[in-house]
């Protein structure tokens, strides 16, 4: 086999390391260290190498003695530190869920005989080994977490995710170095490496002794105590569902030899062979009067390298105990924190990543949104159209298009995406009165109902319409991205303060398909496809009515998100694309999206929750005090409201503004220029084809009082006005001749 | 990831539960009769011990129901549940 390194072609022998097949091709060097430039070689056989370093592929700081060579392998040495490739790499990653009752970590003579004894479902794996007789060869226990979750990486490439009843850590101990003058010269490495590599020539082997491997059980929270006779921190005390053995736990080391900084030149003896730290910088850091080794690690960044103290920590403690003239015991242990090893983020991602990064929701008229080149938006997971460009159209001139339609003909939305609980019991309705802040004991059956919800401090948390469709049965929509939480809401309040109450919670959101019909020709456009009586004495204002349009059964809303005469149309999903192209079919009609839905709304004062509130807004400050009810004894914020925080005059209130030009959504609003206290900002900001010009909402501090007052809005000058801008009687929401 | 066990369907790993902070922390009986400070504690004011703490969760990737359990919060472990 010919791999190349550095530029030079070399051979390789099968299964060797690249490490390996270095030093059998009698490189010594071929490395340099980071801060100081020196040269360096291969250190160890092991995943503690220091110096080794090398980039293969769009892969960096992989370490020669973990790598098998295979055939054409090109690999360059890295000075200690990578650099990321910016684009993504083309390496598939993956993952795995396990259980078993034993995990054995660690293939040693003590691991070998410590599966052999387990029972049950038995995972044996070991990063080093590749024997047939694991059941995962090569692969690293990484980190172990709570209740014995480990944290396990296959080949590099495959993450297993095991949770095991018991935890038996076979891990073994790691060769210290020792230190000595020019003690990181290539050619210099551990004994037990130049065993490994079958003692080649030139190679001058060094031990201070063994240290076990104790990361695994210091991650599970294991404790530590100082083990004078093998000169090295071992495991110590009992720790639920995780035993040591082996030489883990000390036994069968060789007693460690009496240690000491020889004479000579302290600034040339490493410590830290990856962060070139030296007996001299551990002698500044006591100078400097630390005494814990957790300081010493920060003032020298020993064992902060990507080998994280594997071979320096211990050798540090000693060296520092010593300058400090104590036992080494006194002086602490490290954290050790996961992963034992380096692990890439492409491969803890996995999978998930790209269109796998997190689910897309979409609605079933969807493809017909996609064939007619909407611009689609993210919405929590949704993707919403957000607005349908004709040919060359900009963003700008289609929501101006879009809006005219809605409110000088007639339009439509997709408003499917809305959640949707139903909710049913004979107590649906006292539910509904603790829950929302208005009262639903006098909605009819066949009505409707506009509902805001606050947590218990008072703040609004979502809004939407309630439907009451049967005597004990009522449908709530919610915000698009707030579905899930409101769900949970309703159903905390009903399982652990209200059990009581008989009511039962269903999301219907994927069920049920909503499309909107909107504007002054709804009417005219919507009577041809429907035998319901569409005029305003027939169907009134938030009335409900159940019949078929286009031969489709649907649930007929009149709400309106616009101001204008609209019918919401409510229908099985399965049949909703059908519904769509019927409507769409019907005459002309312009379908808009979620930006035009927004200048539509905003024009008309209507809040998003989420957008012009953030969680420290209240139904007042909204100007939604007429939605709160006196008459009931208590509802979810109520008490809030009599706080004197809340009550306080000088909260921010939603307000309009007509700046002179469009503001940024966000901008900061002050009394003055040059004025640098905030009065509040600049929650919602559209050119308004209504009006003419470019208009925003935003929360102000005693906005209300301010109406009419000029402030500064992102450093334009903008009038304060009333939140609703456009139809203030509200004489368009029943039509208007067209 | 805690392993937690859920009196319904057993042990699952903590990412298919929400935490639902303090246990035993009912909403006041007539929330109108207590003053801003007592109103306060209700809502701003939890025990944070170091040791056993009673705490709620909710199943929300399984079942979707509330439980309580007992924690250890420096050792993490579970010593009781109760539905
Ligand atoms: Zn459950």
């Amino acid at each position: 086999m010919r791999f190349t390194f550095a530029s030079a072609e070399l051979a390789a022998r099968d299964g060797e390391t690249l490490a390996a097949a270095l030093v059998r091709n009698g490189v010594r060097g071929g490395f340099t260290s980071l801060y100081r430039g020196r040269p360096r070689g291969v250190y160890t056989a092991g995943e503690e190498e220091p110096n080794a370093l090398v980039q293969i592929g769009s892969e960096t700081m992989v370490r020669a003695t973990l790598v098998e060579v295979t055939d054409g392998l090109v690999a360059e040495p890295v000075a200690g530190k990578g650099r990321l490739e910016r684009r993504t790499t083309p390496t598939r990653f993956d993952a795995m869920n396990a259980h078993c009752d034993v995990l054995v970590v660690g293939g040693g003579a003590s691991g070998r005989a410590a599966a052999a004894r387990a029972s049950g479902r038995v995972i044996w794996l070991d990063g080093r080994r590749s024997d047939p007789d694991l059941t995962l060869p090569r692969t690293w226990a990484v980190g172990i977490y709570d209740d014995n979750y480990v944290l396990a990486v296959e080949r590099g490439r495959r993450v297993w995710r095991i949770r095991a009843q018991h935890v038996i850590l076979a891990t073994g101990a790691i060769e210290r170095p020792t230190v000595f003058e020019d003690n990181d010269r290539p050619g210099v490495m551990l004994a037990g490496a130049a065993s490994a590599y079958g003692h080649p020539e030139g190679v001058v082997a060094v031990s201070g002794g063994w240290s076990p491997r104790v990361h695994l059980w210091s991650q599970a929270r294991g404790g530590l105590r100082w083990d004078d006779r093998i000169g090295a921190p071992v495991p110590s005390g009992d720790l639920r569902g995780v035993e040591c053995v082996g030489s883990l736990t000390g036994e069968g080391l060789p007693d460690a030899a009496p240690f000491a900084i020889p004479d000579g030149d302290e600034e040339i003896m490493f410590v830290d062979l990856e962060r070139d730290a030296t007996v001299a910088d551990v002698r500044r850091s006591v100078g400097a009067g630390l005494r814990s080794l957790e300081h010493i690690k920060r003032f020298t960044t020993i064992g902060t390298g990507s080998e994280q103290g594997k071979l320096a920590n211990v050798l540090a403690l000693r060296v520092a105990a010593e300058l400090l003239g104590v036992h080494p015991g006194e002086l602490g242990s490290t954290t050790f924190r996961p992963p034992y090893l380096p692990v890439s983020f492409a491969l803890l991602a996995g999978r998930h990543r790209g269109e796998l990064f997190d689910p897309v929701r979409v609605t079933p008229i969807h493809p017909w949104h996609v064939d007619r080149g909407a611009v689609f938006e993210n919405v929590a997971q949704w993707k919403r159209p957000r607005y349908y460009p004709e040919e060359n159209e900009t963003m700008e001139s289609a929501v101006l298009r879009e809006c005219a339609a809605a409110r000088e003909g007639v339009a439509m939305m997709d408003a499917t995406t809305l959640g949707k609980i139903d909710v049913q019991g004979p107590d649906a309705v006292e539910f509904l009165n603790r829950i929302y802040t208005n009262a639903y004991d006098s909605l009819a059956v066949g009505m409707c109902r506009y509902g805001v919800m606050c947590k218990n401090d008072g703040m609004v948390f979502d809004d939407g319409v309630v439907m009451r469709v049967g005597e004990h049965r009522f449908v709530c929509t919610t915000t698009t991205g707030n579905a899930a939480a409101v769900l949970a809401w309703m159903e905390e309040w009903l399982q652990t303060e209200w059990p009581e109450l008989r009511v039962r919670l269903t999301s219907v959101t994927e069920q049920w398909s909503t499309v909107a019909v909107v504007g002054p020709g709804a009417r005219g456009h919507l009577a041809q496809l429907t035998e319901i009586a569409l005029d305003s004495d027939a169907f009134p204002f938030m009335a409900i009515r159940e019949g078929e349009v286009a031969g489709i059964p649907a649930r007929v809303c009149r709400v309106s998100f616009s101001g204008e005469l609209a019918f919401e149309l409510n229908v099985d999903g399965r049949q909703a694309l059908a519904l769509w192209q019927a409507v769409y079919g019907a005459g002309p009609i312009t379908p808009y999206g979620t930006e035009t839905m927004h200048v539509l709304r905003a024009e008309k004062g209507y809040p998003i929750i989420g957008q012009d509130t953030d969680g420290t807004v209240t139904p007042h400050d909204l100007g939604l005090g007429w939605i709160v009810s006196k008459k009931k004894p208590d509802f979810v914020g109520k008490r809030s409201f009599a706080r004197t925080d809340t009550a306080r005059g000088d909260r921010r209130h939603l307000v309009g503004l007509l700046p002179a030009e469009l503001v940024a959504e966000g901008a900061q609003i002050v009394a003055r220029p040059g004025e640098h206290r905030m009065l509040g900002h600049v929650t919602s900001s559209y050119r308004s084809a209504a009006l003419g010009r470019p208009f925003a909402l935003a929360l102000v501090q005693r906005g209300r009082e301010r109406i009419g007052e000029t402030v500064v809005a992102g450093g334009v000058a903008a009038e304060i006005v009333a939140p609703v801008l456009f139809d203030l009687e509200g004489a368009r929401r029943d039509g208007v001749g067209v | 990831m805690l392993l937690i066990p859920c009196p319904w369907c057993g042990e699952r790993d903590e990412i298919e539960f929400s935490y639902g902070g303090e246990a035993g922390v009912p909403y006041p009986s007539d929330p109108a009769e207590l003053s801003d400070e007592a109103w306060a504690r209700f809502l701003f004011v939890r025990a944070n011990p170091r040791g056993a703490f009673h705490e709620r969760w909710v199943h929300t990737h399984g079942c979707r129901r509330w439980f309580d359990l007992t924690r250890d919060t420096v050792t993490h472990e579970i010593h009781v549940r109760e539905r």
